[in-house]
């Protein structure tokens, strides 16, 4: 019955959708002010009906309801009650459910944070969200409907996906849907300008808390994944440059060319067609990673159930999404106007070449992404592309990138004097240089270029960040007034960036100073690596709720002084008879040990698999201490103070009017 | 014209894709196309043949293969795509245009018996690849696979997944052009 009624609030939630999509539309034709207002009512109304749906294939999957076809494709009788709930958003159609949900989540929280933007603006941006949202409900329900039935009932389900029972998977999707999702909020704003008219500083300041909160989800997201992989996958690896990873790292390279497009747009007018072209980039590359996830056009480690019906449904709705977007561009965009010059030499003109650098890294993925398929498509043969093109080409786009974040937290906006820019910069490129040049050697005793380079790129970054923040609270006479008048958004920019260099210390020192063996020992033997003594100390059974394991015990030591002891298992999951390994992992701030079983033989000997990591925590504290900085920036009080500024002169010109 | 340009590259995508999701990027075409099978000597399983034939040899090697082209079989009991094109390779049988050769790939022969018994056994003989070594010589990454070999041992074409009657259709004139 419950699902009946998911499947009954599911259909109610498209045809409200459809309304959102419309009826602010007449609006705006006919200047109606009530027919503008109806977006938000709407908005609120589709969220009550997707969040009923939501909530009915929870209680399905919590109550092992397996006359649904989903739920018994995805649920087991004795899988935890935790992962019953993640389930839900464990294969295809659940998690177009959450993704449906999420959108209709931010949809509210534009329709109540921006009660004091212009009607006619909130009006429009609800439209399009409202149009979008029908784009996928259509999708759910005429592809991939969760609340199918299945008959005859399974007395059993065939399980979640053993190597998703993890509580990474309880973090990842959702955080990154959030993300993906978000930049549609950027892109209804952008379409909404395109459509009034109107796209100016104020255009700006109101789209981005919005752009920056999704980029601040998706970067999140992206570290969930990587960090998940790295413990779940058991190659001890923390990116493959897998088609999907792929999928979500264009829109947040294009989402973070955004962010700083949309503060040149916002503080001195400048590249607003660029602004409004990215808007329309991020959120289209968001529906392609979708399109790319789903459609089985690429061979990818995330297997969902590919099926060529949903890839062209998919296909379709980018057709129309982001066709009908990109013709609205090229109609109206030559009308948007410059509002000044652009000097090079300036914070503006520094943030153009980040752009330049950033989107070109896009272009460089989505070109490495699809290159198979292009050939395939052509008749010329079946290749894959890896890590060696990706890291080629990446590399070299990536090192000026963070030079020029320095640079560019370093120079005001408008003009810079060269000589003045060089001589503050002296401070953070002494510290580069030393810092560089010494951390590989005080933490691993010796030094490679890579990890020089990277050392130095990384501090350089969060150095000049630093010195940003110092010379702000400097600025006043007492260091506490100092502090209490740095803006949250500087805050967050410098926390930002420090974040980034901190990921390129820890990538620089992984991939130089990782190292990696291929063992077979027999109970007592060891292996050695990187300065550690690994001793195999046999193997036994263990059992958790849904799985038995073989579990192996590896004792690492350091100079005859035990450091860790690792119980890595080869689980076998009984519902599905599959077997994954689950890597035990001794984790450090300045070093990983990783331990991954592999097969055992008839002597009892055993394959293993060591690792060495040494700094790979870095790279997911850059990503967290981006999360952070994007936390900060989006909150920042001017946001506030500006709409009640805009509602404040509204009601008098609405009085005036009156 | 440039504001456009994002417009025509959008439209170039929608393309590629269109024609890109015709393809499966799973299928690798095997190079082993227009080479001699490789060598393989498997032990034959002894099944209930028709009345009056002779009974297959033990062991079998890629020299048994020539003579005549044959289409060599790789499945298992253990598979669902095998159920599927069971029923035509049951035709295919009756209808003799073909011999048609099972190589049972990482499977027990008591479960084969049963599996063959239920759903009748099309092949002129059976070989056990319990160990999957044979399977990885040919190149095969899952089963059902079928090569067809020309008179002379060659592997003239792979079909990848089951055999339907419209790979048939592709695959008889290369039986009739390698006989001739």
């Amino acid at each position: 019955m419950s699902a009946e009624l998911g499947h009954f609030a599911l259909i109610l939630a498209l045809g409200v959708a459809l309304l959102q999509g419309c009826v602010p539309l007449i609006g705006w034709r006919r200047r109606d002010a009530r027919l503008l207002a109806f977006g938000a009512s709407a908005a609120h109304a589709q969220f009550l009906c997707v969040l009923v749906a939501y909530a009915c294939l929870t209680y399905a999957f919590v109550t092992k309801d397996f006359s649904l076809a989903y739920v018994a494709e995805n649920d087991h009788t004795r899988l935890p009650l935790f992962y019953r709930v993640t389930a839900v958003w464990g294969a295809h159609e659940g998690s177009l459910l959450l993704w449906v949900l999420i959108l209709s989540g931010w949809t509210v929280a534009v329709s109540v944070f921006n009660r004091r933007l212009p009607l006619e603006m909130g009006a429009l941006v609800l439209a399009v969200l409202g149009a979008i949202s029908v784009g996928f409900y259509l999708f759910i329900l005429l592809t991939s409907n969760p609340f199918d039935r299945l008959y005859p009932v399974p007395a059993e389900g065939h399980d979640l996906n053993p190597i998703l029972q993890d509580p990474g998977l309880a973090l990842h999707p959702p955080v990154l849907y959030m993300g993906y999702v978000g930049f549609s909020v950027a892109f209804a704003f952008a379409i909404a300008a395109l459509i009034g008219g109107r796209l100016d500083g104020a255009w700006a300041r109101w789209t981005r808390p919005w752009t920056v909160t999704a980029w601040m989800f998706l970067t999140l997201g992206i570290t969930f994944g990587s960090w998940w992989a790295y413990k779940e996958l058991g190659w001890g690896g923390w990116w493959f440059w897998d088609p999907v990873e792929n999928a979500s790292f264009m829109p947040w390279l294009a989402g973070t060319a955004l962010i700083h497009s949309l503060a040149v747009t916002e503080k001195r007018g400048l590249l607003k067609s660029w602004t409004v072209l990215l808007a329309i980039l991020a959120f289209s590359l968001s529906l392609l990673g979708t399109f790319l996830v789903r459609s089985g056009v690429l061979v990818s480690v995330h297997a969902f159930a590919s099926d060529p019906t949903r890839g062209l449904f998919v296909l379709g709705l980018i057709g129309v999404v982001v066709g009908g977007a990109l013709a609205l561009y090229a109609w109206r965009a030559p009308r948007l106007r410059a509002e000044g010059e652009l000097n090079l030499l300036s914070r503006e003109g520094l943030l153009l070449f980040n752009n330049v650098f950033l989107v070109c890294a896009a272009g460089a993925v989505l070109l490495g992404t699809l290159y198979p398929l292009v050939l395939d498509a052509l008749g010329l043969g079946k290749i894959s592309v890896g890590p060696p093109y990706f890291d080629s080409v990446f590399v070299p786009l990536i090192v000026p990138l963070i030079l020029l974040v320095g640079l560019a937290a370093t120079v005001p906006w408008k003009r810079a004097r060269l000589g003045e820019t060089l001589r503050r910069l002296r401070m953070p490129a002494v510290a580069a240089l030393a810092v560089g040049l010494t951390l590989p050697l005080a933490i691993q005793g010796r030094a490679t270029l890579v990890a020089v380079a990277g050392t130095l790129l990384g501090v350089w970054a969060a150095g000049t960040a630093v010195q940003d923040l110092w010379r702000r609270v400097r600025s006043k006479a007492d260091w506490r007034a100092g502090l209490t008048s740095v803006p949250r958004a500087a805050w967050g920019m410098n926390l930002a960036h420090i974040g980034l260099g901190v990921w390129a210390i820890g990538v620089a020192c992984v991939t130089s100073f990782g190292a990696e063996k291929d063992v077979r020992l027999a109970p007592g033997a060891h292996a050695e690596l990187g300065g550690y003594t690994f001793v195999f100390q046999g193997e036994r059974e263990a059992a958790g709720p849904n799985y038995t394991a073989q579990q192996g015990s590896v004792l690492v030591e350091r100079e005859g002084t035990a450091v860790a002891r690792l119980y890595p298992q080869k689980r076998l999951y009984a519902s599905q008879g599959t077997v994954i390994t689950e890597a035990a992992i001794h984790p450090g701030p300045f070093g990983d040990l990783y331990v991954s079983l592999g097969e055992g033989y008839d002597d009892g000997s055993w394959s293993l698999r060591l690792y060495d990591k040494p700094m790979v925590r870095w790279i997911w504290l850059g990503g967290v201490l981006m999360f952070l900085g994007g936390g900060l920036a989006a909150s920042d009080r001017r946001y506030r103070l500006a709409r009640a500024l805009e509602r404040r002169s509204a009601q008098a010109a609405e009085a005036a009017a009156a | 014209m440039r504001f456009a340009l994002p417009l025509a590259v959008l439209i170039a995508l929608l393309a590629l894709f269109a024609v890109g999701l015709q393809r499966d990027p799973r299928r690798v075409p095997s190079p082993l196309i227009g080479k001699p099978a490789p060598a393989f000597d498997l032990p034959t399983i002894a099944l209930p043949g028709p009345p009056g034939a002779a009974p297959p040899p033990a062991r079998m090697t890629q020299a048994d293969l020539r003579g005549a082209p044959v289409l060599v079989n790789f499945f298992a009991s253990w598979c669902a795509g095998c159920q599927d094109e069971h029923p035509f390779l049951m035709e295919l049988a009756r209808s003799g245009e073909v011999r048609l050769v099972g190589i049972d790939y990482k499977d027990a022969e008591s479960d084969l018996r049963r599996w063959l018994g239920r759903h009748g056994d099309p092949y002129a003989v059976v070989l056990s690849d319990l160990s999957g070594n044979t399977g990885i010589d040919w190149g095969v990454y899952g089963v059902p696979e079928t090569f067809v070999l020309d008179a002379q041992g060659r592997i003239v074409f792979k079909q990848i997944g089951p055999l339907t009657p419209e790979a048939w259709q592709r695959i008889r004139p290369l039986l009739q052009g390698s006989a001739s």
